[in-house]
């Protein structure tokens, strides 16, 4: 295993883990909280 | 004399698949609404506004700042592993096939007008978006979290998607009359903004992807790692730098972090060392028997 593989396969187990943490400690939530509403900055008014 | 027919690349048809794909929701065109169901607790790789009314999941630009908004409440995991993966898995690859406002600006530089080509000007100005994102997706976010203040600055100051995608298709519809009576001066501002890049895509390739936008920023540096993408076969390369000559981005090096993997250099190639890959499985390039698929 070169060390560019080893460096790649560390960081993908480090999204995964950052995954779940994140689902687990409610960020999904708050993406989908910010999504489902009409992001008023986006559209210029707020 | 018959005339010749146009026929879409395999990349211009995977853009615009993914665009209907990210914009599947076509009840919210027709309503005025956008969708609430909850696919959109998940990103899409490429930069599409939440708030567009076709929209089926998340922003990963608009979920990075604002989940760096509230990280003073609960730290950003979700959204940076998500960037992470996408970034190790696609890289900019993302930018040439899977985003949205990636296509509108190609096909406002096909609109047959004098082009301004690639230069040490347009190769300083692509460093650009590096700023944008440190300060306008990152900074500003992070700064007013210490407020308890949560401010999207690159959503709010810039993002042409946001305006074009977002706010043109929600007030143009004739439901939304309240919308349009809260318009102020940052709707103008970001609209006037919205009109110079647009304008300015018809002149210089992809203008916005390559000066400003910090999506992909963010994607370029992981270019190095992406599995997918244009890779150089050294053995077979002789550094002649027509693949860098006829590149339309500012690249120095094929696969490089300006690099969105359209494979116009895999064409141009005469000692045919580029391909386009996934790790070690050939998708497209010389090695492969069927040559001639188009890119």
């Amino acid at each position: 295993m070169t060390r560019k593989t080893a460096l790649w396969a560390a960081l993908f187990v480090l999204g995964l883990a950052l995954v779940i943490l994140g689902v687990l400690n409610g960020g999904a939530r708050d993406v989908l909280a910010k999504a489902v509403r009409i992001c008023s900055e986006c559209i210029g008014l707020g | 004399m018959a005339k010749k027919l146009h026929r879409p690349t395999t990349r211009r048809l995977i853009q615009l698949y993914s665009a209907l794909l990210y914009n599947a929701h076509l009840k919210g065109f027709a309503e005025g609404q956008i969708y609430t169901g909850p696919l959109k607790s998940v990103c899409v790789p490429g930069l599409n506004c939440y708030s567009c009314p076709g929209a089926v999941a998340a922003c990963p630009l608009g979920s990075l700042q604002n989940a760096v908004a509230a990280s003073a409440d609960r730290p950003a995991f979700y959204v940076v592993g998500i960037l992470l993966l996408f970034g190790l898995l696609l890289g900019r690859v993302i930018c040439g096939f899977l985003c949205p406002f990636g296509l509108i600006q190609e096909l406002l530089h096909k609109i047959p007008t004098r082009k301004i080509p690639k230069s040490p000007l347009t190769r300083k100005l692509s460093r650009v978006k590096y700023g944008v994102l440190l300060v306008f997706a990152i900074g500003i976010p992070a700064w007013f979290a210490l407020r308890r203040l949560p401010l999207p600055g690159f959503c709010k100051f810039i993002c042409p998607a946001g305006t074009l995608e977002g706010a043109l298709l929600l007030m143009l519809h004739p439901a939304n009359e309240a919308l349009r009576a809260m318009t102020g001066g940052l709707f103008w501002w970001k609209f006037s903004l919205l009109l110079l890049i647009l304008t300015g895509c018809v002149f210089v390739f992809r203008a916005f992807c390559r000066f400003l936008c910090p999506l992909g920023a963010l994607y370029g540096l992981m270019a190095k790692l992406a599995l997918l993408g244009v890779k150089v076969d050294k053995s077979r390369c002789t550094d002649c730098g027509a693949c860098v000559r006829a590149c339309p981005m500012d690249i120095r090096a094929v696969g490089d972090s300006e690099c969105v993997h359209c494979g116009k250099c895999i064409d141009v190639c005469a000692f045919r060392a580029i391909s386009f890959r996934a790790g070690k499985l050939v998708l497209r390039g010389p090695e492969l028997p069927g040559k001639g698929v188009r890119p």
